[in-house]
Protein backbone atom coordinates (compact mmCIF):
# COMPACT_ATOMS: atom_id res chain seq x y z
CA UNK A 1 0.00 0.00 0.00
CA UNK A 2 1.95 3.13 0.95
CA UNK A 3 5.82 3.53 -0.30
CA UNK A 4 6.56 6.34 1.71
CA UNK A 5 7.34 5.74 5.66
CA UNK A 6 9.18 8.84 6.26
CA UNK A 7 5.94 11.33 6.04
CA UNK A 8 5.63 12.55 9.64
CA UNK A 9 1.98 12.50 9.49
CA UNK A 10 -0.02 10.80 6.70
CA UNK A 11 -3.55 11.61 6.86
CA UNK A 12 -4.69 14.53 9.30
CA UNK A 13 -3.26 12.66 12.61
CA UNK A 14 -2.47 14.33 15.87
CA UNK A 15 0.46 16.89 15.66
CA UNK A 16 3.60 15.90 15.76
CA UNK A 17 5.38 15.15 19.43
CA UNK A 18 2.25 14.66 20.84
CA UNK A 19 0.83 11.38 22.83
CA UNK A 20 -0.65 8.66 19.90
CA UNK A 21 -4.59 8.53 20.21
CA UNK A 22 -5.85 6.95 23.67
CA UNK A 23 -6.73 3.31 22.12
CA UNK A 24 -10.27 3.17 21.57
CA UNK A 25 -11.04 -0.36 20.72
CA UNK A 26 -14.84 -0.57 19.64
CA UNK A 27 -13.97 2.01 17.19
CA UNK A 28 -10.59 0.50 15.77
CA UNK A 29 -13.09 -2.22 15.37
CA UNK A 30 -15.32 -0.39 13.10
CA UNK A 31 -13.30 1.08 11.17
CA UNK A 32 -11.33 -2.88 10.55
CA UNK A 33 -15.01 -3.78 9.21
CA UNK A 34 -14.78 -0.44 6.98
CA UNK A 35 -11.61 -0.39 5.92
CA UNK A 36 -11.48 -4.59 5.05
CA UNK A 37 -14.64 -4.16 2.94
CA UNK A 38 -12.71 -1.04 1.01
CA UNK A 39 -9.58 -3.34 0.53
CA UNK A 40 -11.22 -6.99 -0.06
CA UNK A 41 -13.73 -5.48 -2.70
CA UNK A 42 -10.91 -3.45 -4.34
CA UNK A 43 -8.61 -6.09 -4.47
CA UNK A 44 -11.61 -7.95 -6.11
CA UNK A 45 -11.93 -5.77 -8.57
CA UNK A 46 -8.30 -5.77 -9.40
CA UNK A 47 -8.91 -9.36 -10.71
CA UNK A 48 -11.15 -7.84 -13.51
CA UNK A 49 -7.65 -5.87 -14.88
CA UNK A 50 -7.19 -6.90 -18.38
CA UNK A 51 -10.53 -9.45 -18.67
CA UNK A 52 -13.02 -6.76 -18.34
CA UNK A 53 -15.12 -6.87 -21.55
CA UNK A 54 -13.96 -3.28 -22.67
CA UNK A 55 -10.75 -1.49 -22.56
CA UNK A 56 -13.11 1.78 -20.87
CA UNK A 57 -14.35 -1.22 -18.01
CA UNK A 58 -10.70 -1.91 -17.55
CA UNK A 59 -10.00 1.38 -16.95
CA UNK A 60 -13.14 1.88 -14.44
CA UNK A 61 -13.06 -0.81 -12.52
CA UNK A 62 -9.11 -0.17 -11.88
CA UNK A 63 -9.99 3.28 -10.41
CA UNK A 64 -12.81 2.34 -8.71
CA UNK A 65 -10.29 -0.48 -7.10
CA UNK A 66 -8.04 2.57 -6.63
CA UNK A 67 -10.13 4.68 -4.83
CA UNK A 68 -11.14 1.64 -2.60
CA UNK A 69 -7.38 0.80 -1.64
CA UNK A 70 -7.07 4.57 -1.11
CA UNK A 71 -9.79 4.34 1.65
CA UNK A 72 -8.88 1.45 3.10
CA UNK A 73 -5.60 3.04 3.97
CA UNK A 74 -7.01 5.65 5.63
CA UNK A 75 -9.57 3.77 7.85
CA UNK A 76 -7.10 0.80 8.05
CA UNK A 77 -3.99 3.67 9.58
CA UNK A 78 -6.27 4.83 12.00
CA UNK A 79 -7.63 1.83 12.94
CA UNK A 80 -4.18 0.86 14.19
CA UNK A 81 -3.77 3.96 15.93
CA UNK A 82 -6.91 2.90 17.91
CA UNK A 83 -6.40 -0.12 18.63
CA UNK A 84 -3.36 0.22 21.18
CA UNK A 85 -1.09 -2.19 18.81
CA UNK A 86 0.44 0.15 16.77
CA UNK A 87 0.29 -1.32 13.40
CA UNK A 88 0.56 0.26 9.84
CA UNK A 89 -1.74 0.21 7.33
CA UNK A 90 0.71 -2.43 5.43
CA UNK A 91 1.02 -4.69 8.58
CA UNK A 92 -3.10 -4.69 8.81
CA UNK A 93 -2.85 -5.41 4.85
CA UNK A 94 -0.26 -8.17 4.65
CA UNK A 95 0.38 -9.56 7.95
CA UNK A 96 -3.19 -10.58 9.42
CA UNK A 97 -4.72 -14.18 8.73
CA UNK A 98 -7.87 -15.11 7.13
CA UNK A 99 -9.99 -15.38 10.50
CA UNK A 100 -8.40 -11.66 11.39
CA UNK A 101 -10.42 -9.61 8.53
CA UNK A 102 -13.41 -8.44 9.09
CA UNK A 103 -15.17 -7.87 5.94
CA UNK A 104 -18.70 -8.27 5.11
CA UNK A 105 -19.05 -11.44 3.04
CA UNK A 106 -20.54 -9.33 -0.05
CA UNK A 107 -17.37 -8.23 -0.80
CA UNK A 108 -15.25 -11.25 -1.10
CA UNK A 109 -17.72 -13.16 -3.21
CA UNK A 110 -16.13 -14.16 -6.45
CA UNK A 111 -16.80 -11.53 -9.57
CA UNK A 112 -18.64 -13.61 -11.40
CA UNK A 113 -19.68 -12.25 -14.84
CA UNK A 114 -19.78 -8.86 -15.29
CA UNK A 115 -23.50 -8.48 -14.07
CA UNK A 116 -22.53 -9.87 -11.01
CA UNK A 117 -19.86 -7.88 -10.34
CA UNK A 118 -22.38 -4.85 -11.27
CA UNK A 119 -25.05 -6.05 -8.79
CA UNK A 120 -22.33 -6.64 -6.17
CA UNK A 121 -21.07 -3.03 -6.76
CA UNK A 122 -24.59 -1.85 -6.70
CA UNK A 123 -25.09 -3.16 -3.63
CA UNK A 124 -22.20 -1.74 -2.05
CA UNK A 125 -22.07 1.39 -3.51
CA UNK A 126 -25.53 2.63 -2.57
CA UNK A 127 -24.55 0.95 1.30
CA UNK A 128 -21.50 2.71 1.45
CA UNK A 129 -22.51 6.13 0.24
CA UNK A 130 -25.15 6.31 2.91
CA UNK A 131 -22.51 5.54 5.30
CA UNK A 132 -19.74 7.97 4.18
CA UNK A 133 -22.08 10.12 4.46
CA UNK A 134 -23.37 9.66 7.71
CA UNK A 135 -19.75 9.72 9.43
CA UNK A 136 -19.43 13.04 7.08
CA UNK A 137 -21.83 14.46 9.72
CA UNK A 138 -20.71 12.21 13.03
CA UNK A 139 -18.87 13.45 15.94
CA UNK A 140 -15.13 12.38 15.14
CA UNK A 141 -13.69 15.11 13.02
CA UNK A 142 -11.00 12.90 11.07
CA UNK A 143 -13.82 10.80 10.33
CA UNK A 144 -15.73 13.57 9.15
CA UNK A 145 -13.13 14.74 6.99
CA UNK A 146 -12.61 11.63 5.66
CA UNK A 147 -16.76 10.59 5.19
CA UNK A 148 -17.11 14.06 2.87
CA UNK A 149 -14.28 12.60 0.48
CA UNK A 150 -15.11 9.34 0.37
CA UNK A 151 -18.87 9.86 -0.15
CA UNK A 152 -18.17 11.90 -3.05
CA UNK A 153 -15.77 9.32 -4.71
CA UNK A 154 -18.14 6.50 -4.05
CA UNK A 155 -21.06 8.43 -5.51
CA UNK A 156 -19.14 8.17 -8.89
CA UNK A 157 -18.63 4.84 -8.53
CA UNK A 158 -22.47 3.94 -7.57
CA UNK A 159 -23.45 6.08 -10.30
CA UNK A 160 -21.21 3.58 -12.46
CA UNK A 161 -23.04 0.45 -11.26
CA UNK A 162 -26.65 2.10 -11.33
CA UNK A 163 -25.94 2.70 -15.46
CA UNK A 164 -24.87 -1.16 -15.78
CA UNK A 165 -27.34 -2.26 -14.16
CA UNK A 166 -30.33 -0.83 -15.90
CA UNK A 167 -27.85 -1.26 -19.55
CA UNK A 168 -28.28 -4.93 -18.88
CA UNK A 169 -31.57 -5.13 -17.35
CA UNK A 170 -32.93 -3.57 -20.55
CA UNK A 171 -30.64 -4.80 -22.44
CA UNK A 172 -30.66 -8.26 -24.76
CA UNK A 173 -33.01 -11.52 -23.28
CA UNK A 174 -29.44 -12.40 -22.32
CA UNK A 175 -28.31 -9.51 -20.33
CA UNK A 176 -31.41 -9.39 -18.59
CA UNK A 177 -31.78 -13.20 -17.76
CA UNK A 178 -28.06 -12.41 -16.58
CA UNK A 179 -28.61 -9.04 -14.47
CA UNK A 180 -31.43 -11.26 -13.14
CA UNK A 181 -29.60 -14.04 -12.06
CA UNK A 182 -26.61 -12.03 -10.53
CA UNK A 183 -29.36 -10.07 -8.68
CA UNK A 184 -30.71 -13.36 -7.06
CA UNK A 185 -26.82 -14.57 -6.33
CA UNK A 186 -25.36 -10.91 -4.49
CA UNK A 187 -29.05 -10.25 -2.44
CA UNK A 188 -28.49 -12.70 0.57
CA UNK A 189 -25.26 -11.29 1.42
CA UNK A 190 -26.50 -7.70 1.66
CA UNK A 191 -28.37 -8.50 4.54
CA UNK A 192 -24.55 -8.37 6.77
CA UNK A 193 -24.15 -4.59 5.91
CA UNK A 194 -26.81 -3.79 8.17
CA UNK A 195 -26.31 -6.27 10.73
CA UNK A 196 -25.86 -4.45 14.30
CA UNK A 197 -23.94 -5.69 17.49
CA UNK A 198 -22.60 -4.53 20.26
CA UNK A 199 -19.79 -2.71 18.59
CA UNK A 200 -22.21 -1.14 16.59
CA UNK A 201 -24.84 -0.12 18.93
CA UNK A 202 -22.09 1.53 21.37
CA UNK A 203 -20.73 3.22 18.38
CA UNK A 204 -23.97 4.94 17.12
CA UNK A 205 -25.01 5.45 20.92
CA UNK A 206 -22.00 7.85 20.96
CA UNK A 207 -22.94 9.47 17.51
CA UNK A 208 -19.51 8.65 15.78
CA UNK A 209 -20.31 6.49 13.48
CA UNK A 210 -24.46 5.77 12.04
CA UNK A 211 -26.36 2.44 13.32
CA UNK A 212 -25.98 0.46 10.51
CA UNK A 213 -30.04 -0.72 10.76
CA UNK A 214 -30.80 2.71 10.58
CA UNK A 215 -29.56 2.59 6.43
CA UNK A 216 -31.32 -0.27 5.52
CA UNK A 217 -34.50 1.31 4.63
CA UNK A 218 -33.35 4.14 2.43
CA UNK A 219 -30.51 1.25 1.01
CA UNK A 220 -33.29 -0.75 -0.27
CA UNK A 221 -35.63 2.49 -1.35
CA UNK A 222 -32.56 3.78 -3.80
CA UNK A 223 -31.79 0.36 -5.39
CA UNK A 224 -35.61 -0.50 -5.76
CA UNK A 225 -35.23 2.64 -7.64
CA UNK A 226 -32.46 1.32 -9.85
CA UNK A 227 -33.59 -2.46 -10.23
CA UNK A 228 -37.28 -1.38 -11.19
CA UNK A 229 -35.67 1.54 -13.67
CA UNK A 230 -33.53 -2.05 -15.24
CA UNK A 231 -37.02 -3.52 -15.20
CA UNK A 232 -36.14 -6.40 -13.03
CA UNK A 233 -37.21 -7.06 -9.45
CA UNK A 234 -35.57 -6.70 -6.16
CA UNK A 235 -35.03 -10.50 -4.91
CA UNK A 236 -36.41 -11.58 -1.50
CA UNK A 237 -33.83 -14.21 -0.19
CA UNK A 238 -35.18 -16.69 1.90
CA UNK A 239 -31.98 -16.93 3.72
CA UNK A 240 -28.94 -14.40 4.99
CA UNK A 241 -25.57 -14.84 4.60
CA UNK A 242 -23.71 -13.58 7.91
CA UNK A 243 -19.91 -14.27 9.53
CA UNK A 244 -17.48 -12.02 8.22
CA UNK A 245 -17.61 -9.27 10.72
CA UNK A 246 -16.83 -11.75 12.93
CA UNK A 247 -14.02 -13.41 10.88
CA UNK A 248 -15.91 -16.56 9.25
CA UNK A 249 -15.17 -16.07 5.48
CA UNK A 250 -16.36 -18.27 2.15
CA UNK A 251 -14.02 -20.72 1.20
CA UNK A 252 -13.30 -18.50 -1.97
CA UNK A 253 -11.80 -15.52 0.38
CA UNK A 254 -8.04 -17.66 1.43
CA UNK A 255 -7.26 -17.62 -1.96
CA UNK A 256 -7.79 -13.75 -2.46
CA UNK A 257 -5.91 -13.11 0.53
CA UNK A 258 -2.97 -15.03 -0.37
CA UNK A 259 -2.58 -13.75 -3.13
CA UNK A 260 -2.38 -10.15 -1.60
CA UNK A 261 -0.21 -11.09 0.83
CA UNK A 262 2.30 -13.23 -1.32
CA UNK A 263 5.14 -10.73 -2.06
CA UNK A 264 4.88 -10.16 1.37
CA UNK A 265 5.40 -13.13 2.70
CA UNK A 266 7.93 -13.75 0.16
CA UNK A 267 9.89 -10.65 0.71
CA UNK A 268 8.90 -9.43 4.50
CA UNK A 269 10.36 -5.68 4.19
CA UNK A 270 11.27 -5.67 0.88
CA UNK A 271 11.41 -2.26 -0.84
CA UNK A 272 11.59 -1.52 -4.90
CA UNK B 1 16.28 13.43 -8.59
CA UNK B 2 17.81 16.60 -10.19
CA UNK B 3 16.13 19.26 -7.82
CA UNK B 4 17.01 22.94 -6.91
CA UNK B 5 20.23 23.68 -5.89
CA UNK B 6 21.09 22.58 -2.19
CA UNK B 7 21.81 25.75 0.03
CA UNK B 8 23.14 26.59 3.47
CA UNK B 9 20.74 29.05 4.64
CA UNK B 10 17.30 28.05 5.25
CA UNK B 11 15.05 29.73 2.74
CA UNK B 12 11.74 31.28 4.36
CA UNK B 13 8.27 29.52 4.05
CA UNK B 14 7.35 31.90 0.91
CA UNK B 15 10.49 30.93 -1.04
CA UNK B 16 9.59 27.10 -0.17
CA UNK B 17 6.29 27.59 -0.86
CA UNK B 18 7.42 28.89 -4.44
CA UNK B 19 9.44 25.75 -5.23
CA UNK B 20 6.65 23.18 -3.55
CA UNK B 21 4.29 25.15 -5.89
CA UNK B 22 6.45 24.80 -9.02
CA UNK B 23 6.75 21.29 -8.73
CA UNK B 24 5.07 19.35 -11.59
CA UNK B 25 2.38 16.75 -10.70
CA UNK B 26 3.45 13.37 -11.74
CA UNK B 27 0.49 11.98 -13.76
CA UNK B 28 -0.72 15.91 -15.13
CA UNK B 29 3.05 16.81 -15.68
CA UNK B 30 1.51 19.88 -17.72
CA UNK B 31 0.36 21.75 -14.42
CA UNK B 32 2.88 22.62 -10.90
CA UNK B 33 1.50 21.59 -7.49
CA UNK B 34 0.28 25.22 -6.94
CA UNK B 35 -1.47 25.56 -10.12
CA UNK B 36 -3.48 22.49 -9.17
CA UNK B 37 -4.12 23.64 -5.69
CA UNK B 38 -2.76 21.00 -3.67
CA UNK B 39 -0.36 23.01 -1.64
CA UNK B 40 -2.71 23.99 1.41
CA UNK B 41 0.27 25.73 3.56
CA UNK B 42 3.66 25.63 4.08
CA UNK B 43 4.57 27.00 7.50
CA UNK B 44 6.42 26.38 10.34
CA UNK B 45 4.40 24.07 13.20
CA UNK B 46 4.38 24.60 16.78
CA UNK B 47 7.47 23.60 17.36
CA UNK B 48 9.13 26.02 15.31
CA UNK B 49 9.87 23.12 11.88
CA UNK B 50 8.89 23.88 8.92
CA UNK B 51 5.42 22.27 7.65
CA UNK B 52 4.26 21.73 4.07
CA UNK B 53 0.49 20.57 3.83
CA UNK B 54 -0.86 18.98 1.40
CA UNK B 55 -4.23 18.36 0.16
CA UNK B 56 -4.88 14.91 -1.47
CA UNK B 57 -7.09 15.11 -4.64
CA UNK B 58 -8.41 11.89 -4.21
CA UNK B 59 -7.77 9.40 -1.33
CA UNK B 60 -6.43 6.73 -3.50
CA UNK B 61 -3.83 9.15 -5.70
CA UNK B 62 -1.20 6.82 -6.17
CA UNK B 63 0.61 10.05 -6.90
CA UNK B 64 0.59 10.99 -3.71
CA UNK B 65 3.79 9.12 -2.24
CA UNK B 66 6.09 10.18 -5.18
CA UNK B 67 4.82 14.09 -4.72
CA UNK B 68 5.39 13.54 -0.88
CA UNK B 69 8.90 12.71 -1.95
CA UNK B 70 9.40 15.50 -3.85
CA UNK B 71 8.46 17.84 -1.34
CA UNK B 72 10.58 16.48 1.17
CA UNK B 73 13.61 16.69 -1.47
CA UNK B 74 12.49 20.25 -1.93
CA UNK B 75 12.58 21.03 1.85
CA UNK B 76 15.80 19.83 2.25
CA UNK B 77 17.65 21.35 -0.48
CA UNK B 78 16.15 24.58 0.80
CA UNK B 79 17.25 23.98 3.85
CA UNK B 80 14.89 22.27 6.11
CA UNK B 81 15.99 18.55 6.22
CA UNK B 82 13.64 18.01 9.31
CA UNK B 83 10.52 19.74 7.66
CA UNK B 84 7.63 17.41 7.44
CA UNK B 85 5.40 17.06 5.35
CA UNK B 86 1.58 16.37 6.00
CA UNK B 87 -1.67 15.54 4.31
CA UNK B 88 -4.69 17.03 5.26
CA UNK B 89 -8.35 16.21 4.36
CA UNK B 90 -9.77 19.22 5.56
CA UNK B 91 -10.60 21.79 4.02
CA UNK B 92 -11.26 19.31 1.08
CA UNK B 93 -9.45 19.77 -2.06
CA UNK B 94 -11.76 20.26 -5.33
CA UNK B 95 -11.02 20.88 -8.92
CA UNK B 96 -12.40 24.80 -8.00
CA UNK B 97 -9.07 25.29 -6.54
CA UNK B 98 -7.33 25.04 -9.85
CA UNK B 99 -6.00 28.18 -10.84
CA UNK B 100 -6.86 29.88 -14.44
CA UNK B 101 -3.30 29.60 -14.84
CA UNK B 102 -3.51 25.90 -14.97
CA UNK B 103 -6.76 25.91 -16.91
CA UNK B 104 -5.06 27.06 -19.51
CA UNK B 105 -2.21 24.74 -19.27
CA UNK B 106 -4.29 21.93 -19.25
CA UNK B 107 -6.27 22.86 -22.10
CA UNK B 108 -3.22 24.04 -24.36
CA UNK B 109 -2.28 20.20 -23.31
CA UNK B 110 -5.35 18.64 -24.88
CA UNK B 111 -6.64 18.10 -21.29
CA UNK B 112 -10.33 19.48 -21.15
CA UNK B 113 -10.14 21.67 -17.92
CA UNK B 114 -13.09 20.79 -15.16
CA UNK B 115 -16.45 22.29 -15.74
CA UNK B 116 -17.80 23.49 -11.75
CA UNK B 117 -21.07 21.42 -10.46
CA UNK B 118 -24.07 23.03 -9.64
CA UNK B 119 -23.14 23.95 -5.81
CA UNK B 120 -24.21 20.68 -3.31
CA UNK B 121 -25.62 18.94 -6.79
CA UNK B 122 -24.96 14.94 -7.97
CA UNK B 123 -21.36 14.58 -9.28
CA UNK B 124 -21.65 15.36 -12.66
CA UNK B 125 -20.70 12.98 -15.55
CA UNK B 126 -19.76 16.34 -17.86
CA UNK B 127 -22.39 16.20 -20.42
CA UNK B 128 -22.47 19.16 -23.17
CA UNK B 129 -20.65 22.15 -21.87
CA UNK B 130 -16.83 20.56 -22.24
CA UNK B 131 -15.31 22.27 -25.11
CA UNK B 132 -13.23 20.24 -26.99
CA UNK B 133 -9.38 21.10 -26.62
CA UNK B 134 -9.34 20.59 -30.17
CA UNK B 135 -11.25 22.30 -31.81
CA UNK B 136 -13.37 24.27 -29.16
CA UNK B 137 -16.70 22.87 -30.00
CA UNK B 138 -19.36 22.09 -27.12
CA UNK B 139 -20.94 19.22 -28.94
CA UNK B 140 -19.07 16.77 -27.04
CA UNK B 141 -20.32 13.58 -25.59
CA UNK B 142 -19.30 11.23 -22.99
CA UNK B 143 -17.33 8.36 -24.04
CA UNK B 144 -15.95 6.66 -20.23
CA UNK B 145 -16.37 8.16 -17.12
CA UNK B 146 -12.91 6.86 -16.30
CA UNK B 147 -9.78 7.74 -17.90
CA UNK B 148 -6.11 7.42 -18.12
CA UNK B 149 -6.35 8.68 -14.28
CA UNK B 150 -8.05 8.74 -11.22
CA UNK B 151 -9.07 12.40 -11.90
CA UNK B 152 -10.05 12.39 -15.93
CA UNK B 153 -12.63 11.26 -17.55
CA UNK B 154 -13.13 10.56 -21.44
CA UNK B 155 -15.34 12.71 -23.97
CA UNK B 156 -15.67 12.70 -27.38
CA UNK B 157 -16.08 15.61 -29.65
CA UNK B 158 -18.99 15.06 -32.39
CA UNK B 159 -17.35 17.63 -34.42
CA UNK B 160 -13.78 16.61 -34.98
CA UNK B 161 -14.39 13.39 -33.65
CA UNK B 162 -11.28 13.10 -31.45
CA UNK B 163 -11.49 11.85 -28.44
CA UNK B 164 -9.90 13.53 -25.28
CA UNK B 165 -9.23 13.66 -21.79
CA UNK B 166 -11.25 15.86 -19.37
CA UNK B 167 -10.67 16.45 -15.70
CA UNK B 168 -14.16 15.45 -13.89
CA UNK B 169 -15.09 18.42 -11.90
CA UNK B 170 -15.07 17.25 -8.38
Amino acid sequence: MSTTSDVAAVRPGPPPGEPPAAADPDLARHLTRLGDDALVLGQRLCQWITRAPTIDEDLALSNIALDLIGHARTLLSRAGRLDGSGRSEDDLAYTRSEREFANALLTELPNGDFAVTMARQLAYTHYAVLHYEALAHGADPELAAFGVRAAKEVAFHRLHADRWTVTLGRGTPESTRRMRRALERVWPYTGELFEEDDVARRLAASGTVPSPAALRDTWLDRVTEVVTEAGLAVPAPTWSATGGRSGLHTEEFGPLIAELQSVRRQFPGGTW
Amino acid sequence: MSGPAPVTARLCAEEVRERVAALPDPELPVIGLGDLGVVHSVAPGADGVLEVELMPTYLGCPALPEITAAVREVLIACGHPDGRVRHVLTPAWTTDRITPEGRRALAAHGIAPPVSPAPGGPVPVALGAVPCPHCGSTAARPHSAFGPSRCQSVLWCTVCREPFPHLTAL
